[in-house]
């Protein structure tokens, strides 16, 4: 068992590494000089500066060194905690984010529960209903959900329940009726595609033996599905919890974008749009994290929470 | 037995050759496994005609590939073409998605922001099957230290979620249709190996890949003539769904402004456009957002029943 909970702990700190990797090749590889973008940004022609100044710009994001010292500075900074500097606002990465974090997790909160409420019951009531169109209907659902753009919803939430009825604002973050509309908007997607596995693994659930042993003991056909079916079928639906944080991270950027909220997701936004290369990486690195440390919990869980499976699984 | 090709009457020639026991639909049943593969495909076709959901989604994705090259065959008009006596317009049948705010038909501007939106989903796709499917099959194909290799390599590209990894590359290389259908292909090239190796590996231990290697085929014949087309069904599959969600990045992306400059109308830059005026010209954003929906539905409607008639 110690065994099996290092080596998990040891790979997703490879694929951590890894991915700064990948992700420090991508931004730091490829054609692009920062500092240069923000000089003709702001109205200065790169070329007519002496050449010191604009050197003298470079070394101060540690541009002037080359690549690998730049990889191995910020790899070690990134172990500290250090993120490095914002190139358009000339603060620490770490406070520019934890600036904006605040709003973006309250919201990716509020959207979980209601994904994992509305996702549960629209699982539950799909497997549960006998009248056979209704249940094509509820089971159809969820595709429908998951395949209309986050764009789209959002804009379709402002135009009925801002402008037609006045009911809550449409951009903005103040109070708990801004979270409404955006929460809706991440939780329609992520809850769908909770919804599709559950209802996957409630059909395999629902055709066990132990399920006729439930019914035959007299236990009605709810009460069974929610006893000893619920929680049978959750935990394969547990291993799709780090593609929806992924997904609840990615919806973020298009829908605090598109309600005007502060946060980490439209902070994306502009940090691409102004080419602000440590924050886009930290920003990856911080999803690409959210995203291993959920899985390597779900993992070391899996054990505990269901013995029937091998301590050691089989590689996949 | 001799029997006449040439008539009409060859069915009822070969029934009276055989057993009595045997009725008509259990010859037309072994017809198809005699056949083979295009038997069975001629009765999935049949089994698809009969779907009428599926029929519409299929002509809607061609009515959408067909106007994003020919855009002119379904609209009179130009995209920049202006009508200053009718700005902001709401949809009728003259202008069928209504007018923007200097006068521009938007039903004209969606369809000729189709070619660029179909050019980039087509690309991207592309780049994730032909490398996806490269590195799926070398990795199931090859085993040992490359799979290893390679199935790292895919771990740690859906450790990034792929709209960040698509912003990440578009940091660096700037805007524009191309570098978003470069940066979305990319994203998508992890499930297309998965995928493609979990079949290669189920594939390579059929009796027929045995049967080919112990007749003396090489190897490479074995791969090409015996496993690449066994398991190329569900990467097909994956490829509809796949477009689908090609589609969505790519227009989020344009949505985010990352697109092609104006005045091209990438579908993304039309409904985010539209959004300064949805209080008042709802359908400048609404009817473009709900002709890609529409769309991306259609795909994993196509997608879904495929994979229906796979199993």
């Amino acid at each position: 068992m110690t065994r099996y909970v290092i080596g998990r702990i040891l790979q997703a700190i490879a694929v951590l590494w890894a991915a700064y990797t990948v992700a420090f090749a991508v931004l730091y590889l490829l054609p692009s000089n920062p500092v240069e973008l923000q000089l003709a940004a702001a109205g200065v022609d790169p070329g007519s500066l002496p050449p010191g100044q604009l050197h003298a710009e470079e070394a101060k994001f540690g541009l002037d060194q080359p690549l690998i010292v730049q990889y191995f500075d910020h790899l070690g900074g990134f172990l500290h905690g250090n993120l490095g500097t914002s190139i358009t606002q000339d603060i620490p990465v770490t406070q520019v984010i934890g600036n904006r974090i605040g709003s973006t997790l309250l919201l990716s909160l509020v959207a979980g529960v209601v994904a994992l409420i509305a996702g549960t019951t629209l699982a539950y009531l799909a497997t549960y209903v006998g009248v056979k169109p209704l249940r094509l209907f509820l089971s159809r659902l969820p595709a429908f959900g998951a395949s209309l753009p986050a764009f789209l919803t959002g804009l379709l939430l402002i135009q009925f329940l801002s402008f037609k009825l006045d009911w809550l604002p449409a951009s903005g973050q103040q109070g708990w009726q801004s979270l409404v509309m955006p929460a809706i908007t991440i939780s329609l997607i992520t809850g769908s595609v909770l919804a599709q596995v559950l209802m996957r693994s409630f059909e395999e659930v629902m055709r066990q033996p132990y399920i006729i042993t439930a019914r035959a003991k007299g236990l009605s056909r709810g009460a069974v599905q929610l006893k000893h079916g619920l929680r049978n079928a959750a935990l394969p639906a547990m291993t799709i919890l780090g593609v929806i944080a992924g997904l609840t991270v990615t919806s973020s950027v298009v829908v605090e974008t598109e309600f005007t909220r502060q946060g980490v997701g439209s902070l994306t936004q502009q940090a691409v749009s102004t080419q602000d290369i440590p924050v886009v990486l930290a920003i990856v690195m911080l999803a690409a994290t959210l995203f291993v440390v959920i899985n390597l919990i779900v993992d070391l869980l899996y054990p505990i929470l269901d013995p029937r499976i091998s301590h050691y699984p089989k590689a996949a | 037995m001799t029997v006449d090709i040439s008539g009409a009457s060859d069915e009822s020639a070969v029934l009276s050759a055989l057993p009595p026991l045997q009725r008509p639909d259990e010859v037309r049943a072994s017809r198809h496994v005699e056949s083979g593969r295009y038997g069975n495909l001629r009765a999935g076709l049949a089994q698809l005609a009969r779907k009428p959901i599926f029929i519409i989604a299929l002509l809607y994705v061609l009515f959408v590939i067909v106007s994003a090259i020919f855009p002119s065959w379904f609209s009179t008009g130009q995209p920049y073409a202006t009508f200053p006596t009718d700005v902001m317009q709401p949809p009728s049948l003259h202008h069928l998605f209504g007018t923007d705010e200097i006068g521009r038909d938007l039903w004209t501007r969606v369809l000729y922001g189709s070619a660029l939106t179909i050019k980039a989903t087509i690309t991207a796709v592309a780049i994730g099957l032909v490398a996806g499917l490269s590195f799926g099959v070398v990795s199931g194909f090859y085993g040992g230290w490359v799979d290893a290799l390679i199935m790292r390599i895919v771990d740690t590209l859906l450790a990034i979620p792929a709209l960040l990894f698509a912003l990440a590359i578009i940091t660096s290389v700037g805007y524009g249709t191309i570098p978003v259908a470069l940066a979305v292909g990319l994203g998508v090239i992890p499930g297309f190996a998965r995928t493609t190796r979990a079949e290669v590996l189920r594939v390579k231990t059929q009796p027929f890949v045995e049967a080919a290697r112990a007749s003396g085929a090489s190897w490479m014949r074995v791969l090409v003539r015996h496993i690449l087309p066994n398991s190329w069904g569900p990467v097909a599959v994956l490829a509809v769904l796949d477009a689908g969600v090609v589609i969505i990045a790519i227009a989020s992306l344009s949505f985010l402004g990352f697109g092609a400059p104006p005045p091209a109308s990438e579908w993304g830059t039309l409904i985010s456009d539209g959004r300064d005026f949805l209080v008042t010209s709802w359908w400048l954003s609404l009817l473009p957002g709900l002709f890609v929906a529409v769309l991306v539905l259609s795909l994993n409607h196509i997608s879904k029943t495929l994979q229906e008639l796979e199993r």
